[in-house]
């Protein structure tokens, strides 16, 4: 553009045409030869693997050793029919409702008010800013490790707790084992939607907020009538990736409530598919819970996006 | 004058007390478990009451019991051979694809944009039922290094960076040499690699998080104790291998610290470059 700026314009325009034409036909092959490994990565990990699942949940198919080859007919929807008959399934797509009215409240909130109190000059930022960060960097099954032995029966949380701690436990409670994911969940991500807000409070006009105290707000006021709107398109993506998790969920209820909890009041869709398909050898009613659950996905971001976007 | 300039710095002070209180807060709640975890691990007898969060008759006898329950430098030799060809991987495809699309024109660039974007909206544990049985079933790469690494082996989020990046610098930078006669290829390696290192180095720290920390898809295809990564060793640890040692707690929470230490120690060193900025930018899509 600069370049383009400086040369006199008559030489721009007839000099420009012949280059660039060039340039774009040399150009087309190595952008496409540059982007083809990652095409065909997106092809092997996604794209075909999607196309199985859908064939595989329309099939009779089975396990085999690698070279023996079993037929696997089309069963149409009945491994469908088992899905939505299964009252498990039902179950576990009750706890990703279940996490996502716990989660999605306590992160935007939290981590709204965590980034307002770090935004602005004050000392130690960086330590603040690191602490909040740490969980979110951390591997899940350390942390769950830690988890396990603060709420355990005999552990932290309870000896503190004494006789107000719950019966049976928290993490064997099949009240609160679901709510407990939807906690630890929470807690290892706050962080990052911390760093969130606070890209997103920059974008808040400084002159909003002077026009608030002009008009008399307070801090309390100011926060709920300039900041909360002010950061709406931070809190759409806090919901999508709520949604994105909650449909991920594994090491949380299969490590942490060890293996979904009394009577699977902590199990996840995907540890449903898990215990189906790999522990119980029905790979077929796995792959049909998982076209369900992809459904699912959409529908609640859909919704979702629809609700959280109809203030503008 | 001196009626009014008292009120507004008291006002601040209060108002500065409640964000440190509540920045305090949110720092236990965040720090505590470390804290405990780190204790844990390094007493003799590790039990939950409130005495194991207080430092005392400290040993790492617990260190040696999970090594001798889990070999702890075979897994994590398996974590470090998983994670490093995930980032190679990334580094060098991710790269040429963040370049391609950020500033050179050829067939069904859109599409594949578009792509990149859906990818990171699809729940990745979805696909791995289907994923587990061409890897292992078809390709034979159970208990294989190639098969661990493959899902993951272009991190898409990475690529999103890198392409925005790129397209931040000027076209003309490129057509100088162009016009000079160098390759793309050239051009990339020479110009805008050397000038793409904030980047580079955001996204690598990124994309380390994920496979070092990731547990579902290494737990599937390794079988092998021999050839499972810490996270799947420490969990089998966790669910069946506890009662093998004297100190069982402090055991897990010292391999939960070997776990967690290269991630968080990558982490704090190389903070200042894990903007909230960059968090921004590689979220937007």
């Amino acid at each position: 553009m600069s370049v383009n700026l400086d040369a006199a314009p008559g030489a721009v325009r007839t000099s420009a045409p012949a280059p660039r034409g060039k340039a774009r036909r040399g150009l087309s092959r190595a952008g496409a030869l540059f982007v083809s490994p990652y095409v065909l990565f997106l092809v092997v990990v996604f794209a075909v693997p999607l196309v199985y699942t859908v064939w595989i949940s329309f099939h009779r198919f089975y396990f085999t050793a690698p070279g023996t080859d079993i037929d696997s007919p089309w069963v149409g929807l009945s491994n469908y029919r088992d899905v939505f008959t299964d009252p498990v399934v039902g179950q576990a797509f009750l706890n990703i409702l279940i996490f996502l009215v716990i989660n999605v409240p306590l992160t935007v909130g939290l981590s709204l008010v965590l980034a307002a109190a770090l935004n602005s000059k004050i000392r130690g930022r960086g330590f603040f800013r690191a602490a909040f960060y740490v969980p979110y960097v951390t591997a899940s099954v350390a942390l769950v490790a830690v988890w396990q032995f603060l709420f355990g029966s005999d552990g932290f949380v309870n000896h503190l707790l004494g006789s107000h701690a719950p019966d049976p436990s928290w993490l064997v409670n099949s009240h609160l084992a679901m709510p407990m994911i939807a906690v630890f969940v929470t807690w290892k991500q706050l962080g990052f939607f911390v760093m969130l807000y606070l890209a997103s409070l920059q974008n808040v006009g400084k002159e909003l907020y002077e026009a608030s105290a002009m008009d008399g707000a307070g801090k309390v006021r100011q926060f709920f009538s300039v900041t909360v709107p002010g950061v709406r398109p931070a809190t759409t993506l806090v919901v999508i990736y709520a949604i994105i998790t909650g449909a991920n969920l594994f090491s949380e209820p299969y490590l942490l409530t060890g293996g979904g909890g009394p009577d699977h009041a902590s199990t996840s869709p995907v540890l449903l598919m898990y215990q189906k398909g790999i522990e119980q050898g029905h790979p077929d009613f796995a792959a049909a819970l998982g076209v369900v659950l992809v459904a699912f996905v959409m529908v609640v971001s859909i919704a979702a996006r629809k609700l959280t976007e109809r203030g503008d | 004058m001196s009626a009014t300039t008292p009120r507004p710095t008291r006002r601040l002070s209060a108002g500065s007390a409640v964000r440190y209180v509540l920045l305090s807060l949110g720092a236990v709640a965040f720090l505590f478990p470390f804290y405990y975890m780190v204790v844990g691990s390094l007493r003799g007898q590790t039990v939950g009451d409130l005495s194991a969060a207080v430092p005392s008759g400290l040993t790492g006898d617990n260190y040696a019991a999970v090594n001798s329950a889990i070999s702890l430098g075979r897994s994590l030799l398996n974590s470090g051979i998983m994670t490093i060809g995930v980032l190679l991987c990334t580094l060098v495809f991710g790269v040429l694809a963040g370049y391609a699309l950020a500033q050179l024109r050829f067939r069904g660039k859109g599409a594949v944009f578009a792509a990149l974007l859906l990818v990171q909206m699809i729940p990745f544990q979805l696909l791995t039922l289907p994923l587990y049985v061409l890897v292992v079933r078809d390709y034979g790469l159970g208990d294989n290094y190639l098969g661990m690494i493959l899902p993951f082996a272009i991190n898409s989020t990475a690529v999103f960076l890198f392409r925005q990046f790129f397209a931040q610098m000027p076209q003309s930078l490129f057509e100088a040499a162009r016009i000079d006669g160098a390759s793309e290829l050239r051009i990339l390696w020479r110009i805008a690699l050397p000038m793409a290192r904030p980047a580079v180095l955001t996204a690598l720290l990124l994309t380390f998080i994920g496979p070092w920390n990731e547990f579902l898809w290494p737990f599937l295809v390794t079988k092998d104790a021999d050839m499972q990564p810490l996270a799947v060793s420490l969990a089998s640890f966790l669910s069946n291998l506890q009662g093998t040692v004297a100190n069982p707690a402090g055991a897990l929470l010292a391999g939960a610290c070997v776990l967690a230490l290269p991630a968080v120690v990558l982490f704090l060193l190389f903070q200042r470059h894990f903007t909230s900025t960059d968090i921004d930018s590689g979220v937007k899509g």
